[in-house]
């Protein structure tokens, strides 16, 4: 094995290992951790049934960013919803038959790039000339943006401009994951490429990345509006006192 | 009037351009110990306060949900910058809901978080120091945990949960806020967050019965403590004795009296304000609560009702259930507990009560949708019957009605500006500033439409609006108690 395959061998095996323990331990906190009392955003649905409505809404059409700025609205859901089917197209490299809706997305996979691209610089541009959004803005913030950007620059000019030899890219995915280790191709852009999509794997569990998890945990969204039907009760609220007066 | 600039009306709400540094100066006083300690919080500030804040913190973190997720979701998208009305009334970046949240955020990243432990520059994390401290008092006292902010965020993150979590920590090392922190103890020990000890408060009710028979001719009923009464109203203590507040009271008494329901108050728990939540102490919260079940079961009454106040309600009907449920010893065929305008409305679509809007003909209303109420409750059956419910009743009972812009009220409604925990004259500029959005609502209806009365379902906003309409040209009698439109349009049965 060349140099260059052990490195991208060893850093996506890393990358992988880091986002799914990193995510498993986050998403674990985050289950076991109670809500004492019922917050949710009222008017909110008073059925579970509800809820999933509720919540569909927000991770599909981004009901409440689109009630408070349509800039914002726009740009995000272009980008998330293209990210979806990029990601999606690239099932492709993963799978051997290709199943046939991966199949069928290609094409929209392809162009979605586009769209990708739109949303980040209208949401980068927002970031930097807006100044309410600039006051708000770590460095991290404008350093997400750039390590998308950069994935989506160059996952354009493998598709567009430079073509990467995608025949051995997948014979590399599919060792990986048959542990039987084929050649990573020697492209700099591929290189380029991967590295920053480890590096987004890597960085997702410490970070904003998170809150791809946390809007299905969050009390204000995923709770029905049922309080004096049902008695809502955690466990360590269950435990204090039930006098009206300071226990000392 | 004002030793600060009163902000000026436009024709639309606008969003400021950022003024750093605006309200920095702004902060309550601060508790002593005689109000700390019985509270269960230190009475100054501890010795080594920088590990107990982080303690409380870390205990926060694993004892709430909302705190945790809250913390890590935020991608700083920029959709909660507008909508806070301290910062369109004051201009100050860090009331901006997700600038407020990062003073708490930016501590929590640097203990707390691997990116904050080892890039703290990268992520913006800070340590926690004494600076810092002062910042989280002054600005965490810059919320009013309205919840609009949360509406808009794509995941939902409120920061009235942080501003509450804020509280806690503070209050905590021993730096708490007077106001708040004084309240709970007298509304602990008293029975009501006025300190109306129950001679004062039996005094107060006879002579508002005599006032109301000689003014109505009717022997309306302000029964307290009687025992085997169906109903247990649990009101604010403003309603005893404040103005615009009690001509409610009298309302809700018209209305008990019209349908012949024997109902009485509580001196153990004259209080339906629970500024336990305000100050985000579950314990002191539940303190508070449990007082209204032990008067409801010493008095043997079969519901609760209460009165008109918007964090009271949101703490009645999202969380009494939870702090001092179950209530099986009630009857089943009533929610526990009701809002007063459930039972008004109720009656109204029954037919009980008789209604002539004219009587209110010389008012031109519209309606103020509490924070508490809107974003934190519901009335009646469906999701939004807070919005519907109050309107159905006032236009049941006024003939001129107009609602302000659509942006304005329902869930998006703004806060009167003086709820949180911020109703007190230490933080006047605050309150005149944080009414703007409200006041150019208000105006723009006024000129319109010539409103020229606003009605309330809630203690603290009556409170806050007489005190900060005159700031902005308004007469401070411009707001009204719902029930006391509902009262001076009942016609009374002649047969008692």
């Amino acid at each position: 094995m060349s140099i260059l395959t052990v490195i991208m061998t060893v850093m996506f095996y890393s990358a992988s290992a880091i986002l799914l323990v990193g995510l498993g331990r986050k998403i674990y906190t985050y289950a076991k951790t109670p809500a004492p009392l019922k917050i949710p955003t009222t008017p909110a649905p008073v059925t579970q049934g509800g809820v999933v409505l509720r919540m569909a809404s927000e991770v599909v059409l981004f009901n409440s960013l689109f009630k408070s700025n349509k800039w914002i609205w726009i740009f995000g859901w272009m980008f998330h919803m293209a990210l979806f089917v990029v990601l999606a197209r690239h099932l492709r490299y993963f799978t051997d038959p290709v199943w046939w809706w991966v199949e069928i997305i290609q094409p929209f996979g392809r162009y979605g790039a586009f769209a990708m691209l739109i949303g980040l610089l209208g949401l980068w541009a927002r970031r930097i000339f807006v100044e309410r959004i600039r006051y708000i803005s770590a460095p991290s913030d404008h350093l997400m943006l750039a390590l998308l950007l950069g994935i989506t620059l160059t996952g354009i000019g493998m598709s567009f401009v430079s073509h990467t030899d995608i025949v051995a890219v997948k014979a590399f995915f599919m060792g990986l994951m048959r542990l039987d280790f084929q050649p990573f191709p020697a492209d700099p852009i591929l290189i380029a490429h991967i590295t920053m999509v480890s590096l987004l794997m890597m960085v997702f569990p410490i970070s904003k990345l998170l809150h791809a998890p946390g809007v299905f945990f969050s009390p204000t969204r995923n709770q029905v509006d049922n309080p004096r039907e049902k008695r809502h009760l955690s466990p360590w609220a269950a435990e204090l006192p039930n006098e009206p007066t300071k226990s000392s | 009037m004002a030793d600060f600039e009163v902000p000026e009306l436009k024709e639309h709400i606008e969003i400021p351009e950022l003024q750093e540094g605006a309200m920095a100066h702004s902060q309550p006083f601060v508790s002593k110990e005689q109000w700390q300690q019985p509270l269960g919080y230190p009475g100054e500030l501890v010795e080594n306060w920088e590990q107990a804040a982080l303690d409380k913190m870390g205990d926060l973190l694993g004892k709430y949900r909302s705190f945790q997720v809250f913390l890590d979701a935020c991608v700083k998208c920029g959709a909660c910058t507008d909508k806070c009305h301290y910062f369109l009334g004051t201009a100050d970046p860090k009331n901006m809901p997700v600038a407020r949240q990062d003073l708490l955020r930016k501590v929590y990243r640097r203990y707390f978080t691997f990116a904050g432990k080892y890039f703290p520059k990268l992520v913006g994390a800070v340590d926690l120091n004494k600076e810092v401290l002062d910042e989280w008092y002054s600005y965490f006292h810059q919320c009013s945990q309205c919840r609009r902010c949360s509406v808009f965020c794509p995941y939902g993150i409120d920061t009235a949960e942080i501003s509450m979590a804020a509280r806690e920590i503070l209050d905590s090392v021993g730096v708490g806020q007077k106001y708040c922190n004084e309240i709970i103890h007298k509304a602990q020990t008293l029975g009501n967050n006025l300190g109306l000890p129950q001679p004062a408060l039996k005094d107060t009710l006879l002579d508002l019965e005599e006032e109301v028979e000689e003014d109505i001719g009717v022997p309306v009923r302000y029964p307290l403590d009687e025992k085997g009464a169906d109903v247990l109203l649990i009101t604010p203590s403003a309603d005893f004795f404040a103005e615009p507040h009690i001509d409610g009271l009298i309302g809700y008494g018209k209305v008990f009296h019209q349908l012949g329901i024997s109902w009485t108050m509580s001196s153990f728990a004259s209080e339906a304000a629970n500024f336990g939540m305000f100050i985000g102490s579950y314990e002191n919260m539940q303190r508070l609560a449990l007082r209204i079940r032990k008067a409801a079961l010493e008095l043997g009454v079969k519901r609760i009702v209460f009165g008109e106040c918007g964090h009271a309600w949101r703490v009645a009907y999202s969380f009494l259930n939870t702090l001092a449920g179950p209530f099986d010893f009630l009857d089943p065929n009533y929610p526990v507990p009701q809002h007063i305008c459930e039972v008004t409305w109720d009656a109204i679509q029954k037919g009980q009560l008789k209604l002539d809007p004219s009587a209110n003909d010389h008012l031109n209303v519209t309606f103020h949708d509490s924070c508490n109420v809107a974003r934190g409750s519901r009335m009646g059956n469906e999701p939004g019957g807070q919005f519907k419910i109050p309107r159905a009743i006032l236009k049941s009972v006024v003939n001129n009605y107009h609602d302000m812009p659509r942006e304005t009220i329902c869930e998006s409604t703004f806060c009167c500006g003086g709820g949180g925990g911020l109703l007190t004259d230490d933080l006047m500029e605050l309150r005149v500033k944080g009414a703007l959005p409200r006041m150019e609502a208000l105006k723009h209806v006024h000129d319109n439409y010539g409103v020229d009365h606003l009605v309330a379902i809630c203690a603290i906003c009556k409170s806050q609006f007489t005190k900060v309409m005159p700031y902005y040209g308004f007469e401070m009698d411009s707001i009204l108690s719902l029930h006391q439109l509902v009262g001076d349009a009942l016609v009374f049965d002649q047969h008692e």
